[in-house]
């Protein structure tokens, strides 16, 4: 029993923060090898597992980076074959999937490569192959699109659908409790430097029950994302149902954190001249990605023997 | 990440789920009133003879030298296997941490086998009726007594849980009126047959005798019974708090056992609108346990929890009240007749009280987690 992150996958993580923030990040990502995190050596991934895709992602929901991560990294170029992977895993070639059948597509006005569903498959396309249409999104950096109508043909199937799907999940959970923590550590430093009534409004309870209340939700959220990682990588018998559970306490620990931020900044944060409404927008984004945390109570409640008749 | 248990420890859990089968008591009264205190005595007595009473204590003192984990599995199968309450916790899960760490050989080797055996049976002698949540209030007071060698106790404790069944307390007292408050406490260990000593047990809200007002009148105790060095007493018990708060106390177990009960219940009672919280509480458990065994790889590579166990305390005291309260509404109109989930329920609502409110709990993640300034 050993519930730690490894030092490859800490490793990684660094690596990672070395170059979110700059310009290009997502090419240089691609340098550092995050974007082939899980596609194995031979196509020139890292082949490392599930334990390493959260420390990555959750990295990258702190950064705020605008780009597929979670839709590239976890979901779809694992299960990418050919002569594309090397310009995908190099970052210029972008991808991007639709997480359910029906989902908008997220980043479908800029993606080259778009992954759809098809019932429980997923099939690959070039853009250029769809009919889709540029929809305005709560996330504006989401660069949102709604396919008009279903392709008729074509689409390379790709193969391990349901595995692929998980990731996604996963993802989408790691990528929120980054957000949360970012959120967090962007009203801790506020709150300590804002002053009224002639003291740091941080000093008062009502403020700091509140960010307390904020920690405890990431801080039982981020464990339950990590054994989810685990039970993935090690293909657990329970692997799906700690997965929506990682997903259930990420979203609602995104969402709680994102309403307490905005919150502690008062009007300020209810501005877009401050970058905190950027994370609370990205938090509202991932929340029903994948699955929202209702969805995701339904899939347990299966599991555990408490669903309707 | 590593989830599995190794081939000692699975065999570990096999011998433990074993005994317990053979031997876990059903339908003991309350071990908060007094007979259910003398049936629970028996059972800690039953444990002790096997060797199952305090697992991760060293063997001279009864124990099985247990690792932390082979002491997680043994609270996994503890609760699974829908043993009592463990009317000896504090004694062997809060006092047994400050003994190892402060206390002295002579001191250690006089006390804890007869912890661990049930004979000496403690309580904590913290709260008084002018220091609840602010512990450092504390003014029952001991006064030097040099011809004697050792310390005179005046004054009063309260709300001590199992105080009227016991027969120590462990507590807090002050030693130096002119120190800082949190400086000049003492931590005494006191037998409460001492003369002096008056025990007055009063009913709890569950309707227990389960606490007591404990009055001391120029109570001696010897410097043997010291624990830790004079006027240290405040970081002695705070020792203890991170026991008290972390997960000595409430291991895992306990909470995935009630989440399984919950789920139980629920089958029996399908309610679809409770449906979600009910699957919040399986969720809440899992939780505490993923958490818990990232702290415990902490502890064992060496770091010691500190105000985590704060984030601990708030947690697995909040979700059993939640778990509760949603057995309550699944029981509907048969929640009223006393019974097992009724009683756990009321239980429930003294976790985000005692030890450390939650309120105080959360002005400690605040501060000493995130760095907010104090008044």
């Amino acid at each position: 029993m050993r519930f730690a992150v490894s030092e490859e996958a800490a490793a990684l993580r660094v690596a990672a923060r070395g170059v979110l923030g700059t310009e290009g990040a997502w090419r240089k990502l691609g340098a550092v090898g995050v974007i082939g995190t899980l596609v194995c050596d031979e196509r020139g991934g890292l082949g490392l597992d599930e334990n390493a895709l959260v420390p990555v992602l959750d990295e990258i929901g702190y950064s705020g980076l605008a780009a597929p991560a979670v839709e590239t990294i976890a979901v779809a170029a694992p299960m990418l074959d050919g002569p594309l992977v090397a310009d995908v895993l190099a970052g210029e070639v972008v991808m991007t999937v639709q997480p359910r059948a029906g989902d908008p597509v997220p980043f479908g006005q800029t993606a080259h490569l778009i992954v759809l569903r098809d019932g429980d498959l997923w099939r690959l396309y070039r853009r250029d192959e769809l009919a889709l249409e540029a929809c305005a999104s709560v996330d504006g950096s989401r660069a949102l699109a709604r396919l008009i109508r279903a392709p008729e043909d074509g689409g390379l199937l790709l193969p391990e659908a349901e595995r692929a799907w998980q990731r996604g999940v996963l993802g989408t959970a790691a990528s929120l409790t980054g957000l949360a923590r970012r959120m967090l550590d962007m009203t801790v430093d506020h709150v300590k430097r804002r002053e009224q009534f002639g003291v740091p409004i941080g000093s008062f309870q009502a403020i700091k029950h509140a960010l307390a209340d904020a920690l405890l939700a990431i801080e039982f959220a981020r464990p339950m994302v990590l054994a989810a990682a685990w039970a993935q990588a090690s293909k657990a018998p329970d692997a799906a149902v700690l997965t929506s559970a990682a997903k259930v306490r990420a979203s609602d620990a995104a969402r709680l954190t994102a309403r307490t931020a905005i919150q502690c900044h008062g009007a300020m944060g209810y501005t877009t001249e401050y970058d905190l409404h950027l994370f609370a927008k990205r938090a509202w984004a991932l929340a029903p990605s994948f699955g929202g945390a209702q969805w995701h109570r339904a899939r347990i409640a299966e599991t555990i023997g408490v669903a309707d008749g | 990440m590593d989830l599995r248990w190794s081939e000692p420890e699975e065999r570990f859990r096999a011998q433990a789920r074993a005994w317990l089968s053979a031997n876990v008591p059903r339908g003991l009264p309350s071990g908060d009133t007094r007979d259910g205190f003398a049936r629970h005595l028996e059972w800690e007595r039953r444990l002790h003879e096997d060797r199952w009473a305090v697992v991760s204590w060293p063997a001279r003192y009864g124990g099985r030298d247990a690792s932390v984990w082979e002491w997680l599995i043994f609270e996994e199968e503890y609760y699974r296997a829908g043993a009592p309450q463990r009317v000896t916790q504090n004694g062997i899960f809060l006092l047994a941490p400050a003994l190892f760490e402060f206390g002295t050989a002579e001191q250690q080797d006089r006390l804890l086998p007869r912890m661990a055996a049930a004979q000496d049976l403690w309580c904590q002698g913290w709260s008084e009726p002018g220091a609840g949540s602010d512990l450092a209030a504390v003014r029952s007071a001991a006064v030097r007594d040099e011809a004697g060698g050792g310390w005179r106790l005046s004054g009063q404790k309260t709300w001590t849980t199992r105080g009227a069944f016991c027969t120590h307390l462990f507590g807090l007292f002050r030693s130096d009126p002119e120190a800082e408050r949190h400086r000049g406490l003492t931590y005494f260990l006191v037998p409460l047959d001492a003369p002096g000593v008056t025990v007055r047990g009063f009913e709890r809200l569950d309707g227990d005798e389960g606490f007591a007002e404990v009055f001391f009148d120029d109570v001696f105790v010897p410097d043997r019974d010291v624990l830790g060095e004079v006027n240290q007493g405040w970081r002695v018990a705070m020792a203890t708090t991170g026991s008290e708060r972390g997960l000595t106390l409430r291991s895992p177990g306990r909470f995935m056992a009630a989440a399984d009960r919950l789920i139980a219940l629920y089958r029996e009672r399908p309610e679809p609108s409770l449906k979600d919280r009910v699957v919040d509480s399986w969720i809440d458990a899992q939780a505490y346990r993923m958490f818990t065994l990232r702290q415990v790889t902490d502890i064992a590579d060496g770091k010691q929890p500190g105000p985590e166990a704060s984030l601990n305390k708030l947690f697995w005291s909040e979700m059993d009240v939640r778990l509760h309260e949603t057995a309550m509404d699944l029981l509907g109109p048969d929640a009223e007749p006393d019974g097992p989930w009724p009683r756990g329920f009321m239980f429930s609502l003294a976790g985000p009280i005692y030890a450390g409110t939650n309120e105080v709990q959360r002005n400690v993640v605040a501060e000493r987690l995130l760095g907010l300034p104090r008044r």
